[in-house]
């Protein structure tokens, strides 16, 4: 098994699309950084309002490393999951186009074994891609723009808040948001890799698994309240920015930020348990489908 | 006779009214001599701000004052948001220059402490304070509430408690209210986690929402000279 998961992660790193996606995300991340370091502050007006009206506040320490790492999170992550399809998209279907998977089940491996394997392999795919958003993001922005409080701007019910977590309170957070991120985009290897089973080559699944989470994105962003009721719960892309709870800090009666808490933890395990349950079923019907197919190629 | 009397009343009445007058100039002018003992102080404290739709902890702040009307509030540390008129929260700052026209408004209770109160109009049409209302505890000449009605940046009142300054007229305690708008971002825009709790507004109106400050002073270093460099 060991050996059969060195072989497919050989194979994942021998792959220029491999690159697209960390190339796609140090570009990205270069971008936000240079557009802030120019002009942070037109952003922090936007998002201040007219709070700057009543108050006045350092801008140039509000735009620090964490703070940008927040706002870069939550343009990538909704880009992420289309990075990832293109590996587990091609897990099974690239075999099959390339005409290897006929020649893989020849060997003592079990087809159980083989989709295992393909999930692991991007799963592994996904912790690293995330763990290159943490070294570009957080590091990277930690050093260009130094350490400080950071400042979430929400919007929760009809109310809009924002709120502080002091320097100190941060980088748990971001710790526990990757680790919950690898989850989430977990959900979505699995998607690929099950679509990946029904078909012959590769862009079929990669193109469905990117038009699914696109248009489950778009559904989940659509503030009309039947949908918020009806519709949302079960689509999986309203909980991939689950990551966010990590950051909503828990207050006292006065308002004041408690050190160490978060508001709805009990939201976050849930949303935890939806996704491990996704990934659950993607990859059980995938592991059942391909059991019963008929490998002609 | 009845002529008689009615002039006494009259004659009284003005000699009352000059009598009061003079006594809340004597008033204010007692407070402020207090106020006039400190040239430049520097104050250590806490600032906890209590508005609704900000969630930010208690910071540690820095108080400076040079005069004559110099004042910078900052946090020791950390990102904080600064209400616009905490300049007022120095009362100096009310009586830099002598441009204002005192009345007296009667008398009042703050706290259970009797106050007499002072209005002090600006004698200046451009001057950005409309209108400052002192409650001032005739006891020990201190202002312990004052509200200033600006131009731009509406309505501020201060409640002072005063402790071991008091003989400067510096306060240990400042609560210090101001009006706030709402602050709205629009749906969609920060791609919120629904955690499945919501608020609901408690009101849409555009009234002004009230703010507040409470600034808790513990050490003041006063008369020892303040480099220009921190107020910049």
């Amino acid at each position: 098994m060991l050996s059969l998961l060195q072989i497919e992660l050989f194979k994942i790193s021998r792959r220029p699309r491999t690159y697209i996606a960390f190339a796609a995300i140090t570009a990205i991340v270069l971008i936000f950084q240079f557009a802030f370091k120019a002009d942070g502050q037109s952003y922090m007006n936007l998002m201040l309002q007219n709070v700057q009206d009543n108050f006045e506040l350092d801008r140039s320490k509000a735009i620090n490393g964490y703070f940008m790492c927040y706002i870069i999170l939550n343009t990538l992550l909704v880009q992420v999951p289309i990075l990832v399809a293109l590996i587990a998209g091609d897990a099974i279907s690239g075999e099959a186009n390339m005409g290897t998977l006929r020649l893989i089940m020849t060997k003592p491996v079990s087809r159980t074994q083989l989709i295992m394997v393909k999930f692991f392999a991007s799963f592994l795919f996904t912790v690293f891609l995330l763990i290159w958003m943490a070294v570009m993001a957080l590091f990277i922005s930690l050093f260009i723009f130094g350490a400080d409080d950071m400042l979430i701007f929400r919007v929760k019910g009809d109310e809009s808040q924002i709120l502080q977590i002091t320097k100190d309170d941060v980088l748990w957070r971001y710790f526990a948001a990757f680790g919950y991120a690898a989850v989430a985009l977990t959900v979505i290897a699995s998607l690929g890799i099950l679509l990946s089973v029904f078909a012959e080559n590769s862009i079929g699944p990669i193109v469905a698994t990117v038009c699914i989470v696109i248009f489950f994105t778009i559904v989940s962003n659509i503030n009309v309240p039947i949908i918020d009721k009806n519709v949302k719960p079960w689509l999986f892309t309203s909980y991939l920015v689950g990551w966010k709870g990590f950051f909503y800090i828990g207050t006292d009666v006065d308002g004041q930020p408690i050190k160490g808490s978060i508001e709805n933890w009990a939201a976050i395990r849930n949303s935890l348990y939806i996704l491990m349950a996704h990934i659950a079923i993607f990859l059980g019907i995938a592991i059942y489908s391909f059991r019963k197919k008929d490998i002609l190629s | 006779m009845i002529k008689r009397i009615i002039h006494v009343v009259v004659v009284l009445m003005v000699f009352h009214q000059i009598g009061f007058a003079q006594d809340i100039n004597m008033l204010v002018s007692n407070a402020r001599k207090k106020l006039d003992k400190v040239s430049d102080y520097e104050a250590s404290g806490k600032m906890k701000t209590n508005v609704a739709f900000l969630k930010i902890p208690v910071a540690n702040i820095k108080l400076y004052f040079k005069k004559p009307g110099k004042l910078k509030l900052k946090s020791e540390k950390g990102v904080s948001f600064v209400p616009k008129g905490a300049m007022s929260i120095n009362l100096n700052n009310l009586f830099s220059g002598n441009d204002f026209t005192i009345i007296d408004a009667g008398t009042d209770k703050v706290d259970n402490i009797n106050v007499r109160v002072a209005k002090l109009l600006p004698n200046d049409d451009n001057s950005d304070m409309v209108l400052t209302t002192l409650y001032i505890d005739p006891t020990n000449s201190l202002i312990v509430k004052s509200k200033t009605t600006t131009k731009e940046n509406g309505t501020y009142e201060l409640k002072m408690k005063y402790g071991q300054f008091a003989e400067y007229g510096l306060p240990d305690k400042i609560l210090f209210s101001f009006n706030t708008k709402d602050y709205k971002l629009p749906k969609g825009i920060t791609f919120d986690f629904d955690d499945g709790t919501s608020n609901k507004a408690a009101t849409k109106s555009e009234k002004p929402k009230k703010g507040e400050a409470e600034i808790l002073l513990s050490k003041y270093i006063i008369n020892k000279g303040i480099s220009d460099d921190v107020f910049k």
